[in-house]
């Protein structure tokens, strides 16, 4: 579903080019569990914002479920984002002056869901994370694990196709850390893809499929076609 | 998104930061609030000169001897002084379709004394129409009676000013007083009616026409009041008096005559435009306001970088992000000019109570005008930070924490 074909990604820095990414070529399926792996500078954050819609290429084709995504607006590449895409943060992203619920209900506010059906949704989603009794605190009344239980809940409301995670354990203690991943890998068996780009070695292991990025390139792939 | 959700979401963010909330509405309250009570005021001003011109009487002429206007032609061999206004030139008016009264008026000053009191006052010469065109009202007793104009009977009405300072609480009906060199008796008193357009009417002593002619020693008159028979007739009014002095007066135009429309209309003008003037110099504190906004939603948008980047990336697209600052904008100028208008009636209401004889205001031209204003302020103001917040790019907002 995703296909990537000879992306390219330079950034300016000063009067120096720096090769984010050079001609990477990358595919996944429906369902896969991968984890992106590589030092800090060898692009694997590039490459999981290029996947995600928030940063275009300079070069390469990049499709998702056959869309070439290189040609749409702004608009649309929202609307791909809004439906078929959910990001988990490492620093969680919440709204800080909206509730877990209403956090929870946003992306739904901004694809025109129905009113009256949101809020039954969102119940159901914060109950399913064990959430429940904390809908109505605000993100500074969470703790670390929970945020990011919550920005789960908010990532996937939508039902996407997709779930990038960013270091989705980096800010979090060892046992939320793994509860998270446990609620990630949940979902993955359930259908959806999970992306998730990690330097914790143990983490990695846990993932089917492994890519090792280098200085802009995939150097290891244990799932590649 | 929705409205609702727009307009919802809109107000949580700006309940989430209360003091620059408040700060914002604030400005645009004052903003608000001068505009309209400058307006007020201005408005206020063009009443209180219409009132005057008002109680001066309704559909008034006033016939001055004398030209005012420079007219072409030779100079005059021997110099020409105006003939005066006569009763007779005054009565000769009475008699056309469109005038409804005419009060000759003879203006002179002579000391008014009663036992050992005796006060220096205005004394007017004119007929009962007077009581009806300048719309008087008595207190005590009754006006000078109708009857041949040409006779000049020795009673008087005086003013209540006069009536205090020269019988206190006592009645002055019936008494007889000295003014100049004739004795008059009292059959009147008008009532407290202030000021008009210059002449106070509670200081003066009012007799019949031909009475002050004789004290005064004179047949010209000061002015003749004309009252035309409804707005319409003023014209015709106007015209018959120039035409029927003008055979009086052997083809010699040599009268003015006033309308009080005319003047009317001139203090109207200057008043409008000087209304609008002073509101224009209040819509300067507007625009200041709307500054204010344009800065405080600029770092608005600073601190809620990364809540941009992620509405970017949970799928709003940059168009919606501008709708949702723009809004922001709106609510806030809307509320802002909302406690504008109730600043400004409270200011009205302070003001009309502290001055009470002066008709403040609020036309509602003025109302909606700066409500308007606020709003495109807002908005105007709202543009630049809401394109920011557009334009941001989402990696980068979100890398912040």
């Amino acid at each position: 579903m995703i296909h990537l074909a000879g992306i390219e990604r330079t950034f300016l820095v000063g009067d120096e080019t720096v090769h984010a990414l050079s001609s990477v070529d990358f595919t996944v399926r429906q369902g896969e569990y991968v984890a992106i792996m590589g030092p800090s500078g060898s692009g694997k954050s590039t490459l999981l914002n290029i996947i995600g819609l928030l940063d275009r290429p300079d070069k390469g084709i990049y499709t998702l479920e056959n869309l070439d995504t290189t040609e749409l607006t702004d608009d649309q590449q929202a609307s791909v984002r809004r439906n078929k895409i959910g990001f988990v943060f490492q620093f969680f992203h919440l709204v800080p002056r909206l509730t877990a619920a209403e956090n929870v209900e946003l992306p739904m506010i901004l694809a025109d869901v129905d009113p009256a059906s949101r809020k039954p949704r969102v119940q159901a989603a914060l109950d399913s994370l064990g959430l429940s009794d904390r809908a109505k605190h605000r993100p500074d009344q969470l703790s670390g694990g929970q945020r990011q239980r919550v920005a789960i809940a908010r990532a996937t409301i939508m039902q996407p196709d997709v779930i990038l995670a960013d270091e989705p354990t980096g800010n979090l203690d060892r046992t939320s850390g793994i509860d998270v991943i446990r609620i990630l890998e949940d979902l993955n068996h359930a259908g959806m893809t999970l992306i998730m780009v990690t330097h914790d070695p143990d983490l990695s292991q846990r993932a089917a499929r492994r890519v090792q990025l280098q200085d802009g390139n995939i150097s290891t792939d244990t799932g590649g076609l | 998104m929705k409205t609702g959700d727009v307009i919802q979401f809109s107000t949580r963010a700006l309940s989430g930061y209360p003091t620059r909330t408040f700060l914002m509405i604030l400005a645009m309250a004052i903003g608000v609030a001068s505009v309209i009570l400058l307006t007020a005021l201005g408005e206020g001003a063009r009443r209180y000169v219409t009132n005057e011109f008002t109680s001066l009487g309704t559909y008034l002429l006033i016939v001055l001897p004398g030209r005012s206007e420079t007219t072409g032609g030779p100079p005059p061999l021997l110099g020409e002084t105006p003939r005066d206004l006569t009763l007779e030139d005054a009565l000769s008016l009475t008699r056309h379709s469109a005038i409804r009264r005419v009060a000759p008026i003879t203006v002179g000053s002579a000391p008014v004394s009663w036992k050992h009191r005796d006060r220096e006052v205005t004394v007017l010469g004119s007929t009962e129409a007077l009581f009806e065109i300048r719309h008087l009202s008595m207190s005590q007793g009754r006006f000078i009676p109708a009857g041949d104009p040409t006779r000049g009977l020795a009673v008087c009405v005086i003013g209540y000013k006069l009536k205090k300072e020269l019988f206190g609480n006592q009645s002055p009906l019936g008494q007889w007083v000295r003014i100049g060199e004739r004795r008059f008796r009292i059959i009147g008193v008008l009532s407290k009616k202030g000021q008009s357009l210059g002449l106070d009417m509670g200081d003066v002593v009012v007799v019949p026409v031909a009475s002050a002619q004789t004290l005064f020693n004179t047949s010209a008159l000061f002015r003749i009041l004309v009252q035309a028979n409804g707005r319409d007739a003023v014209p015709r009014a106007k015209e018959t008096i120039l035409t029927t002095i003008r055979e009086r007066h052997e083809g010699e135009d040599d009268v003015t005559v006033i309308t009080q429309d005319a003047l009317l209309s001139t203090f109207d003008r200057i008043l409008v435009t000087m209304t609008l003037s002073v509101a224009g110099i209040a819509a300067i504190s507007l625009s200041v306001a709307g500054i204010l906004i344009m800065n405080v939603m600029l770092i608005a948008v600073s601190q809620r970088t990364s809540e941009v980047g992620l509405l970017k990336a949970i799928g709003t697209p940059g168009s919606q992000i501008l709708r949702l600052f723009l809004a922001e904008s709106a609510i806030l100028s809307l509320i802002g000019a909302f406690f504008g208008v109730i600043l400004a009636y409270l200011g009205t209401w302070g003001l009309s109570r502290l001055f009470p004889k002066f008709p403040f205001a609020v036309p509602i031209w003025a109302l909606g005008a700066a409500v308007f204003v606020a709003l495109v302020t807002g908005l105007v103001f709202g543009v630049l930070p809401a394109r920011r917040a557009a334009k941001l790019d989402p990696v980068q907002a979100l890398s912040r924490r």
